[in-house]
């Protein structure tokens, strides 16, 4: 079967039995306080727990009722109270309070508290200074993996990005130690694995997304695979809850187009629907019967999903020109391809000045940034003042957090440097003035996003209209503008087999963090799996890198699995630098 | 922060309905409309009985998940689920079908038959058992087991043990030499949690000089404590640490950091006052500087606003009731706000736009003016104040010229008179001085702004857009009168 050429992707191995696995030891963590509970629930675990239970699981093993930690038991409440948590310093003092409370009122009570995933030490020092060690148990349930599609893997994590990368917090397990011992004997299911860490390509994740299943998640947030579609969706006066993955027909099948190809679908889509009703007239009973018993149910599906994304399609539409897309992409674009830089800093400044949206002016001020190897000290300190007359002062520590990440840095005065390089490489061959910009890029962390660019030629040359319904490279993810970094490179390093020739890009990634590791298993054709491919990417990863990869498994018949600390995109990435009153 | 920022979004978006194409050829949002009008026709045939469908509340959460019975209890509705689900299941076949089950199928029943643990023999195999906490958490596993069984464990071994989240006693490693080479063992562990239990034993074990000292050498454990110290709170200790480091501006900001919890404005301004004097860079000194002294006109203006609107003497509180108070506002709100209630009062007084303009000295560093004409602008244009709209886009030269200026591109100030409901002779003056001809023309076909319409394709010399752009105007109007003058007009030399 397997011919030279284009081959059919593999199946992704089953990645269900996580769920089930979570689901009971769950359940076996209930039954650890038998009896009848109630159960708080810390906000950030409810849609993961969502996806793999339902309130009527949790009834049969005797939970009455239900609370979100932060909230305080109602007088009547159960005997027995058990959390279900995150390993926070805050949430220890939530429960601490409530059992003192008990305490001091003479209401003696059993406590459980179910760690998820893990339990750290800091939390028990808390419950200890607390003087509530030895009143609660402690569990852990060791739900690190939420499977959210048939090829996305969640861990939830969201604040891994902040904890990691600015805070520089090691949550991180070791990995090869966990597996150790494990699959031993038995045929690899997957071939090859690539961890990305999110400073590597902070540009793509900053980028505003074109697929749907990006622009969805922009405009309406995703929240573990599924999303909220409001009244100016449903054109109803209700929300409906959506669950958004390849289970679903219509959304399986534009998920990863661009935006532009989607309406074409959705209207052949609502003809043929149309043209499979209209097959009604002229049938007799008997068809008729068979029609309703077999295939009503289906067109009926498939009429609710229409009409849903046809919805979400034009709400979008509606509010992106509110919000000048076109306008706000065209900058984006220049930015990426660096020129006219002038007029897109102007258009950030008319952005802050009008007090559109904080996180809006604060991505676009990243993405300078960041394309440009920060900022010229003056425009820097004109942005940031102009940003905290608009939208607050204490946004101070919103620039100083970015600054120490990197989103966000002002080029230092020693940068002089640049002028510098462009005179040394007017006199030395071109050869020997790379080695020395090189030098000089060493000298401080810096994103050398353009050098990267061109080395690995991320801003496709087209000639004329780049065809957005027949892709012929990721490009199409950013409307034919741009390869995302993150992919590009593990485009690389599968077609070079590793990461010879690429040399000259990891050190412009700054990265002496890269570590080949030779693959003990020659390539065997034979099996399947070597065309699997995990992609870990640790600090979340974007719906359109998902896209791209997806389309480049599609092109080189493989199957990448994604397994994230959480999806994410521009204005969560944002959000979790942002400080300001809660 | 937000002043309503909802209601400024209303000022500033634009209204304009241009579809956003991705490629010109074909009207994207039409074809939309058409796939939407060809699915809803289908409704009447589909009937609305959504027996697939997931039932869903009010709020938009199914019904029987968690998240949706979690918002049940917060609501007050102190019922347990019990009660609930029995009033469902009246309403819904469909729920009816989840008993409770006891059937040998259940899976606590599976769990219960399998709750023998292993109990450890020897040493060696709790150190390989790696299998347990995969399956099955700790709860039942013999008491024994949490003890150590021997107080030699390795600095490596102990470090090894806590990644596998036993309890380890660490009362053994008492010669600062040991305490070290724990916690280098414990970062090369790379496992944060570890990393920290370890720093919590070294914390309440030594002198905190002492402790500082060696982590200045150990950045990764260093940062560890620094977040640990920020998760509980301890700013005191913190402070000590960054001062120690001599990381001043780490020190300063997070001193700042405080006041965001203080709740009280007063408290609160006292309390910048005191940020003042910290360690800052030059830069944002002065923006420490300026958060205080807007706070301290905040609260100046707020407690003389508050009073004016409660007398119920000024016509314009009246007619528009403050929708927040204006304390910790963004100075540009502050203005907005300045110039919609305070805008023809003298440059002494403490609200008028023209003191907080020169208290702040905004934008002093980009265009001057910019960003305060463009606030007004906004302001005035919400109160429908046209002349002084005129008069901030009116600049006079040296000769006494007067021309139109603007310091956002005209189309966005048309846009923003728009949505204020401009009467056509005012948008039309600034419709007219939209640079881009087409820019011009569609807004002024939109806004009907027909002089200016018919002016333009005169200029562009475009008889067959003119001409067709007759059935857009009324019959016998003056702007009919004007098409028909300027086809006839033979001095014209039409392009087509």
């Amino acid at each position: 079967m397997a011919f030279a050429g284009r081959r059919d992707a593999p199946e992704p191995p089953d990645f269900g039995i996580l769920k089930r696995l979570a689901r009971d030891q769950l359940v076996y963590l209930l039954e650890q306080l038998p009896g009848k509970k109630d159960l708080f629930i810390e906000a950030d675990l409810m849609s993961p727990l969502d996806r793999i239970a339902n309130v009527s699981i949790l009834k049969q093993h005797d939970v009455d009722k239900l609370y979100k930690v932060e909230t305080r038991p109602a007088p009547g409440a159960s005997d027995q109270f058990c959390f279900l948590v995150r390993p926070r310093v805050r949430t220890m003092r939530f429960i601490a309070d409530i059992v003192n409370a008990d305490k001091m009122s003479g209401r003696s009570r059993k406590y459980k508290i179910i760690f998820s995933p893990q339990k750290f030490y800091a939390c028990e020092m808390v419950l200890e200074e607390e003087g509530v060690f030895g009143d609660v148990t402690c569990d852990e349930w060791s739900f690190y993996l939420l499977p959210l599609d048939e090829d996305i893997i969640s861990m939830e994590l969201p604040e891994f990005f902040r904890d990691y990368f600015l805070m520089s917090h090691e949550l991180w397990r070791d990995l090869e130690e966990e597996s150790e011992g494990e699959g031993q004997g038995r045929k690899p299911e997957i071939g090859h694995v690539f961890l990305m860490d999110r400073d590597v390509d902070y540009v793509t994740a900053l980028c505003s997304q074109v697929v749907y299943e990006g622009l969805v998640d922009d405009t309406f947030r995703i929240k573990c695979g599924s999303v909220d579609f409001g009244p100016d969706v449903t054109s109803s006066d209700k929300s409906i809850k959506v669950l958004l993955n390849a289970q679903d027909k219509v959304f399986s099948q534009i998920r990863n187009e661009h935006f532009s190809s989607v309406f074409g679908f959705l209207s052949q889509k609502s003809r043929n629907l149309q043209a499979q009703y209209d097959r009604r007239r002229g049938m007799d009973i008997k068809q008729m019967k068979d029609f309703v018993s077999q295939e009503l149910k289906g067109l009926k599906q498939e009429h609710r999903l229409l009409s849903l994304h046809i919805g979400a399609c034009e709400s979008i539409m509606k509010k992106k020109t509110k919000q000048d897309f076109q306008e706000t992409i065209k900058a984006e674009h220049s930015l990426l391809e660096g020129f006219d830089i002038r007029e897109s800093t102007s258009f950030i400044e008319e952005h802050i000045d009008r007090q559109v949206s904080p996180i809006e002016s604060l991505r676009l001020m990243c993405l300078l940034s960041i394309t440009e190897n920060g900022l010229v000290p003056k425009d820097y300190r004109s942005l940031k003042t102009q940003y905290l007359q608009s939208y607050g002062p204490e946004h101070l520590l919103t620039f100083h957090n970015l600054k120490r990440i990197g989103l966000l840095t002002e080029q230092a005065a020693g940068e002089t440097l640049t002028a510098v390089e462009s005179k040394v490489s007017k006199l030395v061959t071109d050869r020997a003035a790379g080695k020395i910009t090189d030098a000089f890029n060493s000298l401080a962390r810096k994103s050398n996003f353009r050098a990267i660019s061109k080395k690995l030629g991320l801003i496709p040359r087209v000639e004329g209209e780049y065809d957005l319904k027949m892709p012929r490279d990721m490009a199409y993810v950013f409307g034919g503008a741009y390869v995302p970094l993150s992919c590009k490179i593990i485009e690389q390093v599968l077609e070079r087999r590793g990461w010879q020739g690429l040399e000259e890009v990891v050190r412009l990634l700054n990265g002496n963090e890269f570590s080949v590791s030779d693959s003990t298993v020659e390539d065997n054709p034979t099996w399947e799996s070597q065309r699997v491919i995990l992609t870990v990417f640790l600090g979340g990863c974007t719906f359109s890198e998902i896209a791209a990869l997806r389309f480049l498994g599609k092109e080189r018949g493989c199957k990448f699995i994604f397994l994230t600390t959480a999806i994410t995109n521009s204005a969560r990435m944002m959000e979790a630098m942002i400080e300001a009153r809660a | 922060m937000n002043r309503a920022r909802a209601d400024e979004e209303e000022y500033w978006h634009s209204s304009k309905f241009r579809a956003f194409t991705f490629d010109d050829e074909d009207d994207e949002l039409s074809q939309l409309k058409e796939s939407k009008r060809a699915v809803n026709s289908l409704r009447d045939i589909v009937d609305d009985d959504d027996d697939d469908l997931e039932r869903v509340s009010w709020s938009g959460e199914p019904v029987g998940s968690i998240s949706w019975s979690i918002k049940e209890t917060a609501s007050g509705s102190t019922s347990s689920l019990e009660g609930r689900d029995s009033s469902l299941q009246k309403g819904s076949s469909s729920y009816a079908a989840l008993p409770k089950q006891v059937s040998s199928y259940s899976l606590s029943s599976l769990f219960k038959g399998r709750n023998k643990l292993p109990s450890f023999q020897s040493l060696s195999d709790a150190l390989t058992d790696t299998g347990v906490k995969n399956y099955a958490p700790e709860l039942r596993r013999p008491k024994a087991e949490y003890k150590d069984y021997s107080s030699d464990w390795s600095p490596k071994d102990t470090v090894r043990r806590m990644q596998r989240g036993k309890v380890c006693s660490l009362e053994r490693f008492r010669s600062l030499q040991d305490k070290l080479v724990l916690l280098d063992e414990a970062v090369a562990g790379h496992d944060g949690n570890v990393i920290t239990a370890v720093l919590i034993f070294l914390k309440r074990t030594l002198r905190r000089e002492i402790l500082f000292r060696e982590l200045e050498v150990r950045q990764v454990a260093l940062c560890h404590l620094i977040h640990f110290l920020r998760e509980t709170g301890e700013q005191k200790l913190l402070l000590d640490l960054l001062r120690f480091l001599d990381r001043t501006e780490e020190v300063a900001l997070s001193q700042y950091r405080e006041h965001l919890n203080i709740q009280d404005v007063e408290k609160r301004r006292e309390f910048l006052k005191g940020c003042i004097g910290l360690p800052f860079s030059a830069e944002d000194t002065s923006h420490i500087q300026d958060h205080y002294t807007l706070l301290e006109r905040q609260i100046i203006i707020e407690a003389n606003d508050r009073h004016l609107e409660m007398a119920g003497q000024s016509e314009l509180f009246r007619k528009y009731p403050r929708k927040a108070s204006i304390l910790n506002m963004p100075l540009v709100t502050t203005l907005f706000y300045s110039c919609f209630y305070h805008y023809t009062e003298a440059e002494g007084t403490f609200s008028s736009p023209t003191n907080l303009k020169k208290t702040f000295k905004l934008s002093a560093l980009q265009i001057p003016d910019k960003q305060y004409v463009l606030t007004a602008l906004a302001a005035r244009a919400k109160l429908r104040a046209w002349d002084d709209v005129d008069a901030l886009l009116t600049t006079k030269n040296w000769l006494g010229y007067t021309k139109k200026k603007a310091p956002i591109g005209f189309h966005r100030v048309v846009e923003m008179l728009q949505r204020n409901n401009a009467p056509v002779q005012v948008l039309q003056e600034y419709v007219r001085l939209v640079e881009d001809v087409e820019t011009r023309l569609n807004l002024a076909t939109k806004y009907k702004c027909h002089d200016v319409v018919i002016e333009t394709y005169r200029d562009l010399k475009d008889r067959i857009q003119l001409t067709a752009y007759k059935c857009k105007v009324e019959r016998g109007s003056a702007e009919e009168e004007k098409i028909n003058s300027i086809l006839n007009n033979m001095q014209i030399r039409w392009k087509n």
